[in-house]
């Protein structure tokens, strides 16, 4: 066979760190790792910022880190709430680990155009 | 009340064999392996171990008696038998904390393990572990950033990083070596890192390198949109070179650079883990020719012992095996120094090989490097094993992919954030590793083709130095 036709291009991505490798979450896929978030005694901490600062250390926080919030329903509705305010922002979902004070988990939930 | 001198040989056991000994917390205590040679009482060998490695000579001299030896002396206070083993046993010796010097690695090997390792009456002698006593560890500098720090440099969350060693080690030139660095950075690697033989030859100086490479790092970042480094290799033949190299590092922006602290030696590798605080380094350390001192299961010194002289000397990540891949090391004495390497308390589990309680106070903890001939069809198992706070490293496993080394890394990240999201979910992820991989390979054709090309590479050799259990 011809060295041409079983040689892929890849092409490069811009991707957002962790899962970025991957297809889009479904509904049920987010679900399950935010509740794995709750279920390793992280708060869930939503942060938002325009796409074209992505790589910045710092994004906006949504409201404050939801200390000892256990309820899947509120993370997920704080979620949509911050996805409509900042329609065009990326939203990501955060594990904060105070032990460690590091985050546990992170992913994007939302991304901005 | 004080002694008289009498000049001769007298047994180390009626010196240095204290089996009512309570030690003390802030006592340094070691594990040693003994086998003695044929005939020489247990009680014998264990205290001359003591004496050797403390403050005794063969023959008695005056001028011991200047000093309160009893204060300084090394002590034996237990003897156990090695399980499943006839002629070996283990010493268990305390150290009074002034024999070492503060912060000296340096110190405390070659008082431990020096001049005793020759000694005639021992057939073989091993350190199996060492506890530091937190008075101790508080004179040390440890890591000079640790996991924390590290994660927020590299703006890496909720899963192991991701590199990969560049190949061939050794005959790229500068331009060459960067093209290589960048499409693994293009393709979603965290790290790339220089192979330990890789200094400043003739076929491509140091200064050529980390140029090629820093060009590589910052358009790959551009384009991802992604923090990435490499391990810049400043293993040099002096510590002044050493230092310079490290110096143009930092001048270039790069975030990490890499050292190896064996063949280095522990007080260049403290030194240069210092500088490396004080210039906002991150520090990758390799461990070429430790399996010459490690991997003889009586004698020599075990590795979880140089895994714990690291994390007091410094290094915020240190190669550890990969119990699956090429090299050598089984999968509960991994667990156990991995624990030494990140915990900030570490119990005695004998399961696991750790012979002491190790508490480990503020010291900051150290990433375990996986890395050597792994592949995708180990990511599951690595993921199970060494958990989020590791750097999974593919060499082979990158560049060996028919399309080349940007879709080899791509195949690796997509089968690594597969694995870890499968977990997250609650999936057995080393049951289930076929299922999740081959899922993720229908949305990825670059992780297809990979599974396809490894499917049938595994390393089946049986473990040389495996833990002392009853057969």
């Amino acid at each position: 066979m011809p060295f041409q036709s079983t040689v892929g291009d890849y092409k490069t991505v811009a991707t957002l760190e962790t899962f970025g490798f991957l297809p889009p979450m479904t509904q049920d896929e987010i679900y399950d790792q935010i509740a794995y978030i709750i279920a390793q005694g992280w708060s869930p901490l939503i942060e938002h910022v325009h796409p074209s600062n992505s790589m910045a250390t710092y994004w906006s926080y949504w409201k404050l880190p939801f200390f000892g919030e256990k309820d899947l329903n509120v993370v997920v509705s704080e979620l949509e709430a911050c996805h409509r305010a900042y329609p065009d922002h990326h939203v990501r979902m955060v594990g904060y680990d105070a032990y460690t004070q590091s985050q546990g988990a992170c992913f994007v939930v939302f991304e901005g155009r | 009340m004080s002694k008289k001198y009498d000049a001769g040989v007298k047994e180390y056991r009626d010196t240095y064999w204290t089996p009512d000994y309570v030690p003390l917390d802030t006592d340094l205590l070691a594990c040693f392996k003994c086998t003695g040679q044929e005939g020489v009482p247990k009680e014998e060998v264990a205290a001359a171990v003591a004496a050797e490695s403390s403050t005794g000579t063969w023959s008695t001299v005056w001028s011991e008696l200047l000093t309160d030896l009893d204060f300084y002396k090394g002590r034996c206070y237990r003897i156990e038998d090695v399980p499943g083993d006839k002629e070996a046993f283990y010493a268990f010796i305390a150290y009074p904390l002034d024999l070492f010097e503060e912060g000296s690695i340096t110190n405390v090997l070659t008082s431990l393990v020096g001049n005793v390792f020759g000694f005639k009456a021992l057939r073989h002698l091993r350190l199996e572990d060492l506890r530091f006593p937190i008075a101790f560890i508080k004179t040390c500098y440890g890591p000079p950033n640790g996991i924390q720090v590290e994660r927020d440099r590299m703006n890496k969350y909720g899963r192991p990083l991701l590199g990969c060693t560049i190949k061939p080690k050794l005959g790229l030139s500068g331009k060459n070596y960067g093209r290589v660095v960048y499409e693994c950075l293009r393709g979603g690697l965290d790290f790339t890192k220089d192979d330990e033989n890789i200094n400043s030859q003739p076929f491509q100086r140091w200064q050529n390198r980390f140029e090629f490479v820093a060009d590589a790092i910052k358009l790959s970042e551009q384009e991802t949109g992604e923090r990435k480094g490499h391990y810049l290799n400043v293993t040099a033949n002096t510590p002044e070179e050493m230092y310079e190299r490290a110096e143009f590092a930092k001048e270039l922006g790069m975030p990490i650079v890499m050292h190896d602290f064996i063949t280095g030696g522990f007080t260049a590798n403290t030194g240069l883990s210092k500088w490396c605080r004080k210039n906002g380094m991150l520090l990758h350390i390799h461990r070429a020719m430790h399996a010459v001192i490690d991997r003889h299961p009586k004698h020599g010194i075990h590795f979880r012992v140089l895994a714990k002289c690291l994390r007091l000397s410094g290094g915020d990540q240190l190669h550890t095996g990969t119990v699956v891949g090429k090299l050598e090391g089984d999968r509960q004495t991994t667990l156990g120094y991995i624990d030494q390497l990140r915990e900030s308390f570490v119990p005695e589990d004998r399961s696991r090989g750790n012979f002491f309680d190790q508490d480990w106070g503020s010291m900051p903890g150290v990433f375990a490097v996986a890395s050597g001939g792994i592949h995708v069809w180990h990511m599951p198992a690595l993921v199970a094993i060494f958990g989020d706070d590791s750097v999974l490293q593919f060499g082979g496993g990158t560049h060996g992919h028919p399309w080349g080394s940007a879709a080899g890394a791509a195949a690796n990240r997509v089968a690594l954030e597969a694995c870890v999201k499968a977990r997250n979910a609650g999936r057995e992820i080393e049951k289930e590793s076929r299922d999740i991989l081959m899922e993720a390979g229908k949305h990825s054709p670059e992780l297809a083709i990979a599974l396809e090309t490894w499917k049938e590479i595994k390393f089946e050799f049986d473990t040389v130095d495996k833990l002392d259990v009853q057969n």
